[in-house]
C-alpha cells in the first residue's frame, strides 16, 4: 500500500496561489477557511521561495495525539482524517501541529470556535465514500475516485506533488540531480522522521 | 569619415560586449545560490535553517499565525501535556487518595475527644457559606471536566464509546467556560471576607510544629479562627486559584494576551534566563500546561481538604453547613477564637 505524501519544490513554487484556490473549489471550503496557503520567505528580497503548505499528513501525528476526544484516524495510506462529528473545537490540535495546518470556522473563543476544518488529502472522512455527507463536512473523496489531490494535480510548474511517497521522492530526487542544486524536500524530516 | 564612424561604433559594441560578458559572469548562479552582493539568504542550508526555526515569511492569508510554516513548539506542548503533566498529575491524584486511606485507617474518624456540648457556637455567616459553595461547587465540576479533557479519553472512550464520549465532552467544555466564572466570583469573595482572618502570626509556627495535632489524639495546638494548615490552603487557594483563572481566561480568548512573555520578563530581573519574546502560540502553550499544573495542583491539595472537613473529623462540616459548630469541637480546634467570640458578647 502506498504512503501518501506532499511534497512542495521551492524552486519551482511561484507563489500563484492557485492551489489555494483550486482546494477551496474542489471542496467547497467554507469562507475564512483556507486548508493550503502558500508562505514566500525573503519576499521581494533575493533568494526568495515560496511553499506551499497544508497539512502533511504526519507519520506521528502530533494532532492525533494531543484530540482530548480521540476524533483522528489515519488512514492505511498514511493520510490523517478526522470526524467533525466528534470534534469539539478546542484547538488543541492547531496548539500541536507543526505546519498550523487545522482550521476553524470561527475566530472566536474556546466555546465558539466551531468544529476543526483541515486538509484531507482529498481523502473525505469517516462517512462513505463519495456520500453527500461526506462532501459537505470535508469536501471532495478524490482518493475514492482514484485520483490525487486537486491541488497538486492542476500546479501549473508542478511545483507541489502529492501521491505515493515513493514516488515522489523519485520524481524530485531526478529533479534535484539534473538541474543540480535545490535539493531539501520542505517539511519531510518533520513530517515523516518516522516510517510508516 | 565613414571609417571613423564604423571604427567608434565598433568600439561601443566591443565595450558593451566586454562589460555585459563581464557583468554576466558577475551574476551566473552557481549551485543555486543568489546573485549579487545582497543581503538575503545564499543558499539552501540557511533557508531551511530559517524555515526550521519557525520564523515567519509572508503570506497572502489574513491570519498572521499562518505567516510561521514550521512551529516546534507545539512538539515540546506535546511531549509535556501528554508526558510529565499527564503522569505526574495521575500519579498525585491516586497517591493523595491513596495517603488518605491509609490515614484514615490509621486514624480513623477525628471525634470531639470531650463530646459533643449540644451548645452551638456560629462560625460562618450566610455569606462565608454562599462565597464558599460557589468556590467549591464551581471548583469540583470544574475540575471534573477539566480531567475529562486530560484523561477522559483514555478512561471514558472505552466504557461510553467515542460518540457519547464527545457529546459529555461537548457539555463539559461548555460548563468549564460558563462555571469558571461562578468561580472567580467566589475566589473573589472568599479573599474579602477572609483574609483578615488569614494573616500569619506565630501562633501559627507553634501549630505546625505540633503537626496540626492531627496524628495524635489528644493534641490540640492553638489557633484562632483558622489554623496554619487553613491559611496554607487559603493562600494556595487564592494564589493558585488567580494564576488558574488568568491563564484559563487566555485559553479563553486564545492569542490575545502576553501573560508568559510579562512573567517571565518580571523573573529575568533575579537572574534567570527566560523567553521573553513568545510568539502568539506559545503564550496559549504556557497557558495551557500551566492551567493544566495549577489545577491538577489545587485538586491534590482540596482533595485533602475535603476528606478533613467531612468523613475525616467529627463536627467539621457543621461549619459550612448550617455555619454552627458544636462549642467543643470549637474549643478543641479553635481555642482562641472561642475566647474572642465570648469575649465579644
Amino acid at each position: 500500500m502506498a504512503r501518501m505524501k506532499f511534497l512542495c519544490d521551492a524552486e519551482r513554487c511561484i507563489e500563484c496561489n492557485a492551489c489555494v484556490t483550486a482546494c477551496k473549489n474542489e471542496h467547497e471550503v467554507p469562507w475564512g477557511i483556507n486548508r493550503r496557503r502558500v508562505v514566500t520567505i525573503q519576499d521581494g528580497k533575493p533568494g526568495e521561495r515560496s511553499i506551499s503548505v497544508a497539512c502533511m499528513h504526519c507519520s506521528d501525528a502530533p494532532c492525533m495525539a494531543v484530540c482530548p476526544v480521540d476524533c483522528f484516524y489515519q488512514t492505511d495510506q498514511g493520510v490523517v482524517l478526522h470526524s467533525k462529528d466528534l470534534c469539539i473545537g478546542c484547538g488543541y490540535c492547531f496548539y500541536a501541529c507543526p505546519f498550523g495546518a487545522p482550521q476553524y470556522p470561527q475566530a472566536g473563543n474556546y466555546g465558539s470556535r466551531g468544529k476543526m476544518d483541515k486538509c484531507t488529502f482529498c481523502a473525505g472522512g469517516p462517512e462513505t465514500d463519495m456520500s453527500g455527507d461526506e462532501f459537505q463536512k470535508y469536501g471532495r473523496n478524490r482518493l475514492a475516485e482514484g485520483k490525487l489531490p486537486v491541488c497538486a494535480e492542476m500546479c501549473s510548474t508542478k511545483a507541489l506533488l502529492a501521491g505515493d511517497g515513493d514516488e515522489v521522492a523519485n520524481i524530485f530526487r531526478e529533479r534535484v540531480v539534473s538541474r543540480g542544486f535545490g535539493s531539501g524536500a520542505w517539511g519531510w524530516g518533520t513530517a515523516y522522521q518516522l516510517k510508516g | 569619415m565613414l571609417k571613423k564612424i564604423t571604427a567608434v561604433i565598433m568600439m561601443v559594441f566591443i565595450l558593451n560586449t566586454i562589460i555585459i560578458s563581464n557583468s554576466n559572469t558577475s551574476l551566473a548562479q552557481t549551485k543555486g545560490e543568489v546573485p549579487g552582493k545582497s543581503l538575503g539568504i545564499k543558499s539552501d542550508t540557511d533557508l531551511w535553517k530559517y524555515v526550521r526555526n519557525g520564523n515567519a515569511g509572508t503570506t497572502q492569508m489574513k491570519d498572521e499565525l499562518s505567516a510561521v510554516m514550521i512551529q516546534s513548539e507545539g512538539d515540546n506542548w506535546r511531549a509535556l501535556r501528554n508526558g510529565p503533566v499527564s503522569m505526574f498529575g495521575g500519579i498525585g491524584l491516586a497517591g493523595i487518595i491513596a495517603l488518605l486511606f491509609v490515614f484514615f485507617l490509621y486514624r480513623g474518624k477525628i471525634k470531639v475527644e470531650s463530646g459533643l456540648s449540644g451548645d452551638t457556637i456560629l462560625r460562618f455567616a450566610t455569606l462565608d457559606r454562599f462565597a464558599h459553595w460557589l468556590m467549591a461547587g464551581s471548583f469540583v465540576l470544574l475540575a471534573l471536566t477539566g480531567l475529562n479533557i486530560l484523561y477522559g479519553r483514555y478512561v471514558l472512550i472505552p466504557i461510553l464509546g467515542p460518540e457519547l464520549f464527545s457529546s459529555i465532552t461537548v457539555g463539559g467544555k461548555y460548563i468549564h467556560n460558563y462555571l469558571s466564572f461562578a468561580f472567580m466570583i467566589g475566589l473573589a469573595l472568599a479573599f474579602i471576607l477572609w483574609v483578615k482572618h488569614n494573616i500569619p502570626t506565630k501562633i501559627d509556627w507553634q501549630w505546625l510544629k505540633m503537626g496540626g495535632g492531627i496524628f495524635k489524639a489528644g493534641m490540640h495546638p492553638p489557633a484562632k479562627k483558622f489554623n496554619a494548615g487553613q491559611k496554607m490552603i487559603f493562600w494556595i487557594t487564592m494564589i493558585g486559584g488567580l494564576s488558574v483563572s488568568m491563564s484559563g481566561i487566555a485559553l479563553m480568548f486564545p492569542f490575545e494576551t502576553s501573560m508568559f512573555s510579562e512573567t517571565f520578563a518580571l523573573l529575568n530581573i533575579f537572574g534567570l534566563d527566560l523567553p521573553t519574546n513568545l510568539t502568539a502560540m506559545q503564550e496559549q502553550q504556557y497557558n495551557q500546561l500551566w492551567h493544566g499544573v495549577v489545577s491538577l495542583g489545587l485538586m491534590i491539595m482540596i482533595i485533602a481538604h475535603i476528606y478533613i472537613g467531612s468523613v475525616g473529623m467529627e463536627g467539621a462540616l457543621d461549619a459550612m453547613n448550617s455555619g454552627k459548630v458544636d462549642r467543643n469541637w470549637a474549643k478543641e480546634h479553635h481555642n482562641l477564637w472561642v475566647k474572642e467570640e465570648d469575649e465579644k458578647s
